[in-house]
């Protein structure tokens, strides 16, 4: 007899089995795990019924488990066979089989999964032949099978599962009418004009439509089979086939005769333990959390992971809640629509509305209290991730405000021709420029894999997965593949697959609780091990960035980890494709001297140097160095670390200026020298560029730097959070001072604000983005004192810093990597 | 019957951390130290694209390749799914604080294939 725990699970779909997937990976040999499923299929893929339907798709390539799953895992699968009744004071679960057989299955953990039912109305005629639900796989069957014989089917309701239902039917050669009781479609995701573009562009496709019309009677012919609907007003439609589709309910019919407390749904904790027996879970569509009852699969992939986190015992997991968002599965439609989108209402909403009929295209906005709380787009919906993730984190949009409605424009920028709208893109259209993938290789793998979130898909097809500017794109196409249950949930974002915490929060915890060491934060914030009796390491995600923390919360108190750096810091110089390295020096304010050059020039001879290259940044690049050689390469060069490989103060690049430039209008040169030489050795959660131009004409490109300095006749303007890589961004004006000194301090002050509270790897134009330029003038130019202070802590971190490419020591750089080991005298 | 060649001592090699080994032929061998003081021995050639495995981050028992950050096994040498590949593995003998490796594995394995300077 097995020792282990039992666990049985009631309902054997979606939800419920990524239950069983997540603690498999948690924990394999904690329970025997016992399945019932009424259906007689093992679990597949609900939301790709639309495809089948549509044709194209086959149920096959549906299946998200086969049956071999099952039985890897040791898991016991009961098909076709629906639990009848549980006892919850003996703790057995009792089942009949379709051969009306009955199984009993004891239990010490049982998880109710047992969906939701479709809500049929109650009309005379709902048993007649050929009156269907869209629910499963036999509903779809039936229908395909129906559309071989018949001509004429009904669809009742135009919600979203109505259409895609009704989009299959015609794909099948039907003549399709849609019923709806309200004024337009989907009026649960679509205000009136969105929903009325919609209906527009189903009837062009021929889908015909009968709004606000309810139904009397579904009437029969001679054999029984529904033959017509017919109306209140007494007019009617012919139908053979009619699909009801008016909304889905909790099937808690179970839960109830268990004398589980029910409320729209079994009522949960956040730990998806039903509020009456802790012994007995629901996930999914049947599971009432926060008195709502989710229907769209992300947010039923998030309880699955929280639910498998509470059985393996780990009991770190809570889930909170999720926002949703929803698009239709429609071929060749863009749709998004999220939160408020209706609007209306109140004095303090207010819409902002772009409608462009003749490209079909239709945003409306939703502004509340300087947030935005709704969104509803037709047409372009390439930002609605972006609007999404506003919404989400309820930042305030009032500085960004004018710039809304025209998008975070952070795809279509390069890589991808300028695609912006998923649905009409051609297959072979390239996505992610970084890896060369193609929409119709996403597609495939969204649906082979049975991907459903953004990290699936970047692992899977790396799209996406380098620079990350497509993101938008292939959030769309996800969307459009998966359809109308995809949904980016996660209230916040966790730091990496080690841990719950989102970067604030470990940043905090840090700061709250000087955590000096990683071991010490692995510790305070139950960072996930390797195996339970092993140390928690972190991983190639959060250790880099939890080492930043640290060093730029406790300066001279928390040292840095190399093992915690990724190559190129570690190394100090920038790993290249065939393992070499490239070395960069610094060059005050891009200024060098005979001299130096001459020191370069024989290096270059002297270590076979293949490739010297003049960067952007007025600086000179020697490509193809040897690893074993970089320590000779820097003494032999004798100047200072360019730190162009770093998260760290890069270049300032500088024009002329006063001192030649007959334009000049400052020394622009030396302001950068001395930007420079104040704050080089500064580690930032990102890399860090300045530039200092002599006049408004602007030679040293100041206005796409973290930090711009403009020099006029009567002084100096600052622009900052500029941008020239994967998006460009402009800088924004900051403020304009009138001495060199005030540069100094303001740029300091900057600076440190950024260091101490941007996240890892946030340049600054979106930490900007994200805490708002109003605060970041709040608290430099309004705070006389607080400026200081943080110019102060600058100048006290960087406070002796060691050139790490002369004070090994000091900048903690282990020379042992430099040299190999050898097997001296060894021969083969 | 195996010839172990004692190439360093265990805190030779930083925690969390690689050397690397110089052969008299072929690609050199990384030595990896975990956490745990567990050492393994990978051809410090990642399956993906040849990144030097050395040179990266390691975690649990876990390489993340410096190129692009293909996870690869320390245990196995194989990509973490859905990559797929594996690398050569070396075997490893610690005993009284000296890591040794394979000599026939040192004379034979990938001894062919050289690091590629594009």
């Amino acid at each position: 007899m097995s020792q282990k725990l039992k666990l049985v699970m009631v309902g054997n779909g979606m939800a419920g089995v990524r239950t069983l997937e997540e603690l498999i990976k948690l924990t394999p040999d904690l329970y025997d795990i016992t399945v019932f499923g009424s259906e007689p299929h093992p679990n597949y893929n609900r939301i790709l019924l639309s495809p089948v339907l549509a044709g194209e798709q086959t149920l096959d390539e549906i299946i998200l488990n086969p049956l071999e799953w099952y039985s890897d895992n040791h898991i016991t699968l009961y098909t076709s066979c629906t639990v009848t009744e549980v006892d919850r004071v003996k703790r057995v679960v009792h089942a009949t089989n379709s051969a009306g057989d009955v199984k009993s299955a004891p239990y010490d953990r049982l998880i109710l999964a047992t969906g939701s039912n479709p809500f049929m109305l109650p009309v005379p005629g709902l048993k007649l032949e050929g009156v269907l639900a869209y629910r499963d796989i036999a509903d779809t069957q039936a229908m395909i099978d129906a559309s071989n014989t018949y001509k004429n089917a009904v669809v009742i309701g135009g919600g979203l599962l109505g259409l895609e239902a009704a989009n299959g039917l015609m794909k099948r050669g039907m003549n399709v009418t849609v019923v709806h009781l309200g004024e337009w479609l989907m009026e649960r995701q679509l205000d009136r004009v969105a929903g009325g573009l919609l209906q527009r562009s189903l009837e062009e496709r021929g889908m015909q439509f009968r709004m606000q019309a309810h139904t009397q009677e579904l009437l029969a012919d001679q054999h029984g089979r529904v033959a017509s609907v017919l109306f209140k007003d007494g007019s009617h439609v012919p139908a053979e086939l009619v699909i009801m589709a008016v909304g889905i309910r909790p099937n808690t019919a179970l839960a109830e005769k268990m004398h589980l407390h029910c409320e729209r749904g079994i009522v949960v904790s956040d730990t998806l333990q039903t509020v009456t027996d802790p012994r007995v879970y629901a996930v999914g569509e049947c599971a009432a959390h926060r008195g709502i009852a989710y229907g769209l699969v992300a947010p039923l992939f998030e309880q699955g992971k929280v639910l498998a986190n509470h059985l393996a015992e780990f009991g770190i997991g809570r889930y909170t809640g999720s926002f949703t968002s929803t698009k239709l599965k429609v071929t060749g439609i863009d749709l998004f629509s999220a939160g408020d989108f209706m609007g209306g209402g109140d004095a303090s909403t207010e819409e902002i509305v772009l409608s462009d009929p003749h490209e079909g295209v239709y945003k409306k906005l939703v502004i509340r209290n300087d947030q935005l709380v709704g969104a509803c787009l037709y047409g372009d919906t390439v930002d609605g991730s972006w609007y999404f993730k506003l919404l989400r984190d309820g930042r305030n949009v009032a500085d960004i405000r004018e710039k809304l409605m025209f998008g975070e424009s952070n795809i279509g920028d390069v890589g991808h021709e300028g695609h912006s709208k998923a649905a009409s893109m051609p297959d072979d259209a390239e996505v992610c420029g970084c890896n060369g993938v193609k929409k119709g290789s996403i597609c495939k793998a969204i649906k082979d894999k049975g991907l459903f979130t953004l990290d699936e898909v970047r692992k899977h097809t790396k799209a996406s997965a380098s620079c990350g500017s497509c993101t938008g794109l292939v959030e769309q196409i996800l969307m459009y593949t998966a359809g109308g249950d995809y949904s980016a949930t996660p209230k916040k974002k966790a730091i990496c697959a080690c841990a719950e915490q989102s970067h604030q929060e470990v940043r905090d915890a840090i700061r709250d609780n000087k955590l000096l060491t990683n071991d010490a934060v692995f510790e305070f914030l139950n960072w996930k091990k390797p195996n339970p009796s092993s140390k928690a390491t972190g991983c190639a995600t959060c250790r880099p960035a939890i080492n930043y923390y640290r060093m730029s919360s406790w300066p001279k108190e928390a040292f840095d980890d190399p093992q915690s750096r990724l190559i190129n810091e570690r190394s100090h110089a920038n790993i290249q494709k065939d393992g070499t390295y490239s070395v960069i020096p610094r060059m005050w304010g891009g200024e060098t001297t005979a001299d130096e050059l001459r020191r370069i020039a024989d290096v270059v001879d002297k270590y076979k140097i293949p490739t010297v290259k003049v960067t952007g940044g007025q600086r000179i690049d020697l490509l193809g160095v040897k690893k074993e050689d970089l320590v000779n390469v820097w003494k032999d060069i004798g100047m200072p670390s360019g730190h162009a490989y770093a998260k760290a103060l890069r270049t300032v690049k500088t024009c002329v200026g006063s001192e030649w430039c007959r334009m000049g209008t400052q020394d622009s040169t030396q302001m950068g020298k001395d930007l420079e030489r104040a704050m080089w050795r500064m580690y930032a959660p990102h890399k860090v560029k300045f530039a200092v131009s002599g006049c408004p004409r602007n030679c040293a490109e100041a206005g796409i730097k973290d930090v711009g300095i403009i020099g006029v006749e009567s002084g100096w303007e600052m622009y900052i959070a500029g941008n020239g890589g994967i998006k460009t961004e402009v800088a924004q004006f900051f403020v304009k001072v009138k001495t060199s000194e005030e540069v100094m301090e303001y740029t300091g002050a900057f600076m440190q604000l950024y260091r101490e509270e941007g996240w890892y790897l946030e340049r600054t134009v979106h930490y900007v983005n994200r805490v708002g330029m109003a605060y970041v003038k709040k608290k430099i130019l309004d705070d006389d004192a607080g400026r200081k202070a943080l110019w102060a802590r600058l100048q006290f971190t960087l406070e002796g810093e060691p050139d790490p490419w002369f004070e090994f020591d000091k900048a903690k750089v282990d020379t042992r990597q430099f040299e190999a080991i050898s097997l001296e005298g060894h021969t083969p | 019957m195996n010839e172990w060649k004692v190439i360093c001592k265990v805190e030779d090699i930083p925690v969390l951390g690689a050397r690397r080994v110089q052969r008299a032929r072929g690609v050199e061998v990384a030595v990896f130290r975990n956490a745990e003081d567990k050492v393994f021995a990978l051809l410090d050639q990642c399956p993906h694209k040849r990144g030097p495995l050395s040179q990266g981050l390691v975690f649990g028992e876990t390489v993340v390749c410096p190129l692009h950050n293909w996870h690869i096994g320390l245990v196995d040498g194989c990509a973490q799914a859905p990559d797929v590949g594996c690398t050569i593995r070396f075997a490893v003998r610690v005993a009284n604080g000296d890591v040794a490796l394979d000599a026939h594995e040192l004379n034979t394995l990938a001894i062919d294939q050289s690091v590629v300077l594009s």
